[in-house]
């Protein structure tokens, strides 16, 4: 994928150690602002994505020509304020909107990097993009928001810098990935790597895309960031499009057309190795075993006030992993408040029209704003 | 606003390090912060109060003090308040304890079950006691471990916590609580307010 031209990018010169040993330097960073950083340079807030997003947040992403991924809550007036709020967001390195990815050219080779891409973490993603504050001249930023891994991201920002935000806000995530959130990462991998079109991360040199394995890998995890009980009162047991079963293996439940949808349309706008980079990324995230076994070591050096949010229907960042979070906090007595929100729309909830979610979101930063 | 909680903000030192405990929708929190600069925080469990707070800028946790006040380090405040709450809970006894054991002193107010109006009432109606501090029915009440204060003084001594202030509230006028007026106090007062150490 090479840099489209609506992609702004930052070239960072500072080499960056990676954890994995590599040092990489001169590598671009793609970002994207919404607003306007006022006098003071007070009022910026960086948002971190997820998984599968990426720097258009809100309004029209150019590239997909559809809604940024975070519409709902970042706009004029909404709860993230683009009319207040001076917003920065970056692909993540590792990723394929922009940012340093493996789908960039290797200089020493001069083919796409594919798997000979150095393995990130949440870590150097995070390390990259304090670089946005010193191009930007932020001393401070007012917020850092993300949710699933935009919120581990959010933890490991001010456990690495914690004296660059004022307020901190981790939503629908963990501290550490689960079992299970690797094994369905892994899932994930390995429906990629099982598409002959792979080819071992070399398809673009070769002309194909493994889009069928990719797609798999959407599918199964579609299925995780929806609730069993969204899912039975979307779809239930609805036919597509056909009055009786076909007694054939084409869709014949809605469910199945949504999921082959889903597979279908995020294969067009996402590469299947940056898939495998970032869910990599988020499997070996674990600020626990980076702080010895105590998470409040993570969050002792700050003063900054944490606001995090939890979903009932979410069983893939459950509350209860939330809450370990919150938990570390007060074990420090570190500034921390706590909401769990009732939605039945699973681990995505964050992402969607969710009115008690929009409503703390706001009301917290709004309320922080103002606070000296 | 409760009358009573001018008489906490009066027993609360400046400055100090507070946590309400199931604080509802915030208002003694606010009035702490305006009268006493505090540092406060709030546990609530109602998830339409936690958006109140939330919407008034206080730092609020939400969650069920019977389980979630063990996350706290010892000593971690200078108070916890426990307004009018300590009668819902399951296992008084160990809440009051988790108060003591997180924060330096405990505030703890109670309705009290042996007001004379109370007491009239289940004698003269012979149904169970509604009245202003206590609005529910027997069917629909979170109240599950009422007491008097006459009660709560003796659970006081048997369980060794001390009692360094008890006040009585009669008609939103505080007085003093002493073991020579403790059955008047009990039955003219329908809140006692305590602050308790170890």
């Amino acid at each position: 994928m090479n840099i489209k031209e609506n992609i702004k990018t930052l070239i960072i010169s500072k080499p960056l150690k990676l954890d994995c040993g590599q040092t990489i330097n001169n590598f671009p960073l793609a970002y994207e602002t919404y607003g306007t950083l006022n006098e003071k340079k007070d009022n910026a807030i960086l948002i971190f994505h997820a998984l599968t997003g990426d720097q258009f947040v809100t309004g029209i992403n150019p590239i997909t020509k559809k809604d940024g991924w975070w519409s709902y809550a970042v706009g004029p007036n909404k709860s993230i304020d683009t009319n207040k709020y001076f917003i920065i967001c970056a692909n993540v390195i590792g990723g394929c909107m922009g940012s340093f990815g493996p789908s960039h050219e290797n200089p020493k080779t001069k083919k796409m990097y594919g798997t000979d891409f150095p393995v990130i973490t949440i870590n150097d993603m995070v390390n990259a993009q304090i670089n946005l504050l010193d191009f930007f001249g932020i001393k401070k930023l007012f917020s850092i928001v993300g949710g699933s891994m935009g919120g581990m991201q959010v933890l490991q920002f001010i456990s690495n810098f914690p004296d660059k935000a004022k307020t901190v806000i981790p939503i629908a995530c963990t501290s550490s990935h689960s079992a299970q959130n690797i094994a369905f990462n892994e899932l994930g991998r390995q429906a990629i790597a099982a598409d002959h079109n792979w080819q071992d991360g070399k398809y673009i040199s070769q002309n194909t895309v493994p889009d069928k394995g990719l797609a798999v890998a959407r599918m199964a995890a579609h299925i995780t960031y929806l609730s069993k009980k969204g899912l039975q009162e979307k779809f239930g047991r609805k036919l597509q499009e056909r009055d009786d079963l076909k007694f054939g293996f084409d869709a014949d439940f809605q469910i199945e057309s949504y999921l082959r949808y889903q597979g279908s349309v995020f294969v067009d706008r996402f590469d299947a190795n940056s898939y495998l980079y970032i869910t990599r990324a988020m499997d070996y995230f674990d600020l626990v075993k980076q702080n010895n076994g105590n998470l409040s070591s993570a969050f002792q050096n700050t003063k900054a006030k944490f606001f995090v949010i939890s979903f009932t229907s979410d069983w893939l960042y459950p509350t209860q992993e939330n809450k370990d979070i919150v938990i570390a906090l007060n074990a420090i007595g570190a500034d921390v408040g706590f909401a769990e929100i009732k939605s039945d729309k699973g681990h995505d909830s964050f992402l969607l029209d969710v009115p008690d979610f929009l409503k703390a979101l706001k009301n917290f930063l709004d309320k922080s704003y103002l606070e000296e | 606003m409760k009358p009573e909680f001018k008489i906490i903000s009066d027993l609360i030192d400046k400055n100090s390090h507070v946590l309400d405990v199931g604080c509802g929708d915030g208002i003694l929190m606010q009035f702490l912060i305006k009268e006493k600069k505090v540092n406060i925080r709030g546990i609530e469990i109602s998830k339409t109060k936690v958006q109140n707070c939330i919407a008034k800028g206080l730092t609020i946790i939400e969650g069920n003090a019977e389980e979630d006040l063990r996350q706290f380090p010892d000593k971690s405040f200078d108070y916890v308040i426990l307004s009018q709450t300590l009668q819902a809970f399951l296992d008084p006894e160990k809440v009051i304890n988790e108060l003591l054991r997180i924060g330096k002193q405990a505030v703890v107010t109670i309705p009290n079950f042996g007001y004379w109006k109370i007491r009239l009432h289940l004698l003269l109606k012979g149904t169970m006691p509604v009245t202003r501090t206590l609005p529910d029915e027997w069917y629909n009440t979170p109240n599950i471990h009422l007491c008097t204060i006459k009660d709560f003084v003796f659970f006081s001594k048997e369980k060794n916590f001390k009692l360094s202030k008890s006040i009585a509230l009669k008609n939103n006028k505080p007085s003093y609580i002493k073991d020579t007026n403790l059955n008047m106090k009990n039955l003219s007062s329908n809140l006692g307010i305590f602050l308790i150490e170890r």
